[in-house]
């Protein structure tokens, strides 16, 4: 039997053996175990209070001892929330991925979804949630957590289904041959193949749910009171209508500690872990280290658990859903298509059709309740947010664009600013809105401008992110041609580098639009000192209505932004994201 | 001269090997407008055989392995397994792919065992086994290590490793060895047909899919060539015996070169040249099977080999510089290329008229002569010249641009028409081709973006005759 022969192998840091790794001092392992118990007791304690009954008015104390445990209840929240939107995701891109007929309606659905503006959900959702739990809070959590999933669970399912769509045409063929079975083929190829988009657009999904974990919290109700859920963005409204400045910052400065708190103790340790599931064939480059991660891998409380716990659970798992087949010399395993099976699309597609249908009548008939002169407030409403919107960004591509191709540029400084930036990204701007507001109030234009202003805050960081992306990829050769013949100055900004990153900035601008219309929501409208300062605006209009609960207007509101939004991104985004990739393409 | 068993007719014995698989009169077909890629396929497998399906790149037959292996289905016609149809993917089939398709999230202890999930073993038991499977491919010691880790010998051995430890019945292997070394495919094929004929793994068919002709002639007991547009078998040849496939006896040289004939004319009723070629020999011959070979196809079109300017003229001008011919196989040797990338070579300038194929050499012609000493536009002028008389469907287009009214053509309207004929990625590697061809003879210019071709004016062709 020939030997092999046996090459040097290459030093890989992330499959030395065992005895390489450093081993984790046991205070840390005592620690971890401590901050264990502590979130298992808290989310006890919160599960309790859930049964608690309902009322309305302030429940909110002002005051620094409650922060953490306000804190540590939107967090809860937000977790809730984010393994809902993930399970969904999953189940969502499957089963879009399995059927042409079915990709066919899901994927516009998605889209659709992905571009009306959630805040307007806001007062309808609560009504019927409180109605389904009368009485009790539960139905006010769920109501929150609800509309926190709405806004993490859509790019989720994209990127999952991106993936899924890509997987190498062998690869699958392997899973197939080998005969895995839906469970273990979705375990061993469907989820490690796209474990890196879903964490990075887990990151996405957590900075989003953020932004509406603010405003989800607190309610109007009727006669003009409030429902309240105990948590950081009731905390931050109460504090800005009080005019407690000193509470608000406090809460700022909160929200930032978990940001970055999430962002060192999760989501670093995640990106570092899922550069295993890496497609190149290489052996690893540069893997971004982690503290947190070599501190889990060098635990022996770690390893105990997972021998002893995780390891055999999962494999009885992995049992209990996968059949085993004897695999019997000369027979070959009949599979017929059920008769329902081929039925399943058609009735899929009658319900769904069954439920448009519906639901487009329903809102005819709303709809033709409305006056003219009310539809004329909605136009000149939209109009004038759609200026706003077009300054913002405008705004927003003047700063970043140099700023970003920079950073881009440097090395040095990419590298360093990515966390950083990621980190600011996660910041809601509704949750600084409040602060800004006291300050902007006085500039001319008054509200109106403040407006922009914000809009502007929340959506630059997507425009930022991709154009540094977009300047981090422009290949180092092409910029020593530059030098080389001596394009500079506009010539070069003209010939190479904006051309270069125009299929980013394209993607940044599509993100940004949205999210400025969704802005436009919490920023066209503020009540300060139980003072109601509003300008002309959609989002204004939105508010007032969802607020004074007249769902015509709301409704027609509602149907006109996403409307915009989606023709916006139709007509113009992705026009230039098709030419960005046919003629702007790098390869 | 001793008598080459070669062709010699199959013996009629009583008991006849278990046929494992059959594909019966299969056809398959891609895409809303059915371009054919199978097209009336019957082949057997058959007990104790090493079977190799030769054919050239793009010919359908890795889709004809996956019909066979139940990864797809035919569109007409059946699969059999054991006489019974097949209705889903064969449990007793092992496939090794091209691409290795390990997962890179696994240990090579963890790939291997992939196959044995799905059966009762228990954990124990399919460790074991997996690692009696890594021993024997040669990988022990190898056992934690992560895909990228290792070369791309190692790889393709964990895949065999993996394929192995499921103890198929047959095995499969698309074109295992094209994505290695020379020598890494050497040494693995050599451990692969030692492991195949001291029977130290329990599969009792192999099928092997191909574009190297020395590869099958190396391994093979029987060995299928394939046509390309619609992929059809065009003839089985037997192979060698055991002991003759690796030196370079008289009777190997006649196998290869009875092979090189058949696949450098594609149009060639191949059944009828083997036929011919035994009787030569002064051998009463039948082709392999003994049964009336595959209707013959005359080409409708003619098929561009996918062949660059620079590769053609590089080649043409390195014949010149050795005399003016070439023996295939050296030169393959020398030029350090794919047998079939030099096949296509040959084939485009042949086609051209710059050289002829005549038997295994290469023969330059006075025009391909001049055309290699030529200043560059001297050289452009040649190839003007002999492409508009040769390529039909350069021709075609610049009809077609001549008497359009704009002198310019959508891309569109020539893929349209070229699909009647090829697949659409052989529709498009055929568009890509005639335009690099017609853009270098200054033809026509294509503007990617508009995909609009528009006629040159300056070298417009006098009417031809």
């Amino acid at each position: 039997m020939a030997q092999p022969i046996i090459p040097v192998l290459p030093a890989d840091p992330t499959s030395r053996a065992a005895l390489d790794r450093p081993q984790t001092p046991r205070w840390v392992d005592a620690l971890m175990l401590c901050l264990v118990t502590a979130a298992l007791y808290g989310v006890l304690r919160a599960a309790m209070t859930w049964r608690a009954p309902i009322s309305t008015g302030t429940h909110v104390v002002l005051d620094i001892a409650h922060l953490p445990l306000y804190a540590a209840l939107s967090t809860l929240r937000m977790t809730i929330a984010y393994l809902i939107a993930l399970i969904f995701s999953l189940a969502y891109a499957k089963i879009a991925s399995q059927s042409r007929t079915a990709e066919r309606f899901m994927l516009p659905l998605l889209d659709i979804l992905q571009s009306v503006p959630i805040l307007s959900f806001l007062p309808a959702v609560f009504l019927a949630l409180a109605a389904l739990f009368p009485g009790r809070t539960i139905g006010l959590e769920l109501a929150a957590i609800l509309l926190i999933f709405t806004s993490q669970a859509w790019n989720m399912a994209f990127a999952f289904h991106q993936s899924l769509m890509t997987i190498p045409q062998e690869l699958g063929e392997a899973a197939t041959v080998y005969h895995l079975g839906a469970w273990r083929r979705f375990t061993r190829l469907e989820l490690p193949f796209g474990a890196i988009a879903l964490i990075a657009n887990s990151m996405m999904s957590w900075a989003g749910g953020w932004f509406v974990l603010i405003f989800s919290e607190q309610f109007p109700g009727p006669g003009g009171s409030n429902f309240e859920l105990p948590g950081l963005g009731s905390y931050l409204k109460e504090a800005t209508e009080a005019g407690n400045t000193m509470a608000v910052v406090l809460a700022l400065i909160t929200l930032v500690v978990i940001i970055v708190l999430l962002d060192q103790l999760l989501w670093r340790p995640l990106v570092a872990w899922s550069d295993r599931f890496k497609m190149e064939q290489s052996a690893a480059g540069d893997v971004p280290p982690s503290a947190v991660l070599d501190a889990l891998r060098g635990s022996a409380l770690v390893d105990w658990v997972r021998l002893h716990a995780l390891v055999p659970a999962g494999r009885s798992l992995d049992e209990f859903l996968s059949r085993p087949r004897a695999i019997v010399p000369g027979v070959v395993i009949e599979r017929t298509r059920a008769g329902w099976r081929r039925a399943a699309p058609w009735v899929w597609t009658a319900i769904v059709l069954g439920l448009v249908a519906w639901g487009s009548i329903a809102t005819a008939n709303s709809l033709t309740g409305l006056g003219g002169s009310e539809w004329r407030t909605i136009g000149i409403g939209a109009g004038a947010t759609f200026i706003r919107t077009i300054v913002a960004l405008l705004l927003a591509v003047a700063w970043t664009v140099p700023v970003g191709v920079w950073i881009g540029m440097n090395p040095r400084w990419a590298h360093r600013s990515q966390p950083i930036v990621q980190v600011i990204a996660s910041i809601p701007a509704t949750a600084v809105f409040p602060l800004l507001y006291t300050l902007l109030l006085g500039l001319p234009g008054g509200l109106s401008m403040a407006a922009v202003l914000l809009m502007l805050l929340g959506t630059q960081w997507y425009v930022l992110f991709n154009v540094i992306a977009g300047a981090m990829a422009i290949p180092s050769d092409l910029r020593e041609a530059s030098v080389t013949y001596g394009v500079t100055g506009w010539r070069r900004w003209r010939t190479l580098i904006l051309p270069a990153i125009f299929p980013y900035l394209v993607t940044g601008m599509l993100t940004a639009t949205g999210g400025a219309w969704n802005a436009s929501i919490v920023a066209e409208a503020i009540s300060v000192k139980n003072r109601t300062y509003s300008t002309t605006g959609l989002g204004a209009i939105i508010i007032d209505a969802s607020n004074t609960q007249n769902f015509r207007v709301l409704l027609a509101g509602t149907l006109v932004m996403s409307a915009i939004v989606i023709t916006g991104n139709r007509l113009v985004w992705r026009r230039l994201y098709s030419l960005a990739a046919t003629r702007y393409r790098l390869d | 001269m001793a008598a080459s068993p070669s062709t010699l007719p199959a013996p009629a014995d009583a008991s006849a090997p278990t046929v494992l698989l059959a594909a019966e009169s299969v056809r398959k077909y891609y895409g809303d407008d059915r371009t054919p890629v199978l097209d009336n396929v019957s082949v057997e497998l058959r007990e104790g055989e090493f079977v190799a399906l030769l054919g050239p790149s793009g010919s359908g037959k890795s889709t004809l392995l996956r019909v066979l292996a139940g990864l797809m289905p035919p569109s007409e016609g059946r699969v059999l397994a054991h006489g019974q149809p097949q209705t889903g993917p064969n449990p007793h089939v092992a496939i090794v792919f091209q691409s290795f398709a390990l997962f890179p999230w696994l240990s090579v202890q963890d790939n291997v065992e992939l196959g044995l999930l799905a059966s009762p073993l228990s954990p124990v038991d399919r460790h074991e086994r997996a690692q009696k499977a890594i021993d024997l491919i040669g990988l022990s010691g190898f056992e934690e290590a992560f895909p990228k880790e290792l070369s791309g010998g190692m790889k393709q051995r964990v895949g065999f490793a993996r394929a192995l430890v499921v103890q198929p019945e047959v095995l499969f292997m698309d074109e295992p060895f094209s994505a290695l070394d020379v020598l890494t495919a050497e040494n693995l094929r050599m451990e692969l047909q030692d492991l195949w004929n001291e029977r130290s793994i329990p599969t009792r068919a192999i099928l092997l899919v191909t574009h190297n002709i020395d590869e099958a002639v190396s391994l093979a007991d029987r060995i299928l060539v394939f046509g390309a547009n619609p992929g059809h078998v065009r003839v089985e040849l037997r192979g060698l015996p055991v002991g003759e496939r690796r030196q370079k006896g008289p009777a190997r040289a006649r196998l290869v070169d009875t092979i090189y004939h058949v696949m450098t004319n594609p149009e060639e009723d191949a059944a009828a040249y083997c036929e011919q070629r035994a009787a030569e020999a002064g051998r009463p011959a039948t082709p392999e099977t003994g049964r009336p070979s595959a209707a013959v196809r005359p080409r409708r079109y003619q098929t561009l080999p996918d062949v660059g300017i620079d590769d053609l003229t590089g080649f043409v001008q390195y014949l010149a510089t050795v005399g003016g011919r070439g023996n295939v196989h050296e030169l393959a040797r020398d030029l350090q290329m794919r047998t079939d990338d030099l096949l296509a070579l040959v084939e485009a300038t042949d086609l051209l008229g710059f050289a002829d194929l005549q038997e295994r050499q290469v023969l330059l012609t006075p025009a391909g002569l001049q055309f290699a000493n030529a200043e560059l536009e001297e050289e452009k002028a040649i190839f003007r010249e002999h492409a508009m008389e040769h390529v039909s469907l350069l021709r075609y287009i610049v009809r077609e641009l001549e008497a359009a009214p704009s002198h310019s053509v959508e891309s569109e309207r020539v893929l349209d028409d070229l699909e009647h004929s090829f697949s659409s990625e052989e529709a498009r590697r055929q568009f890509e081709t005639v335009v690099d061809w017609g853009r270098y003879a200054e033809f026509f210019t294509y503007d990617d973006k508009s995909g609009e071709l528009s006629l040159d004016e300056e070298h417009r062709m006098p009417p031809a005759a």
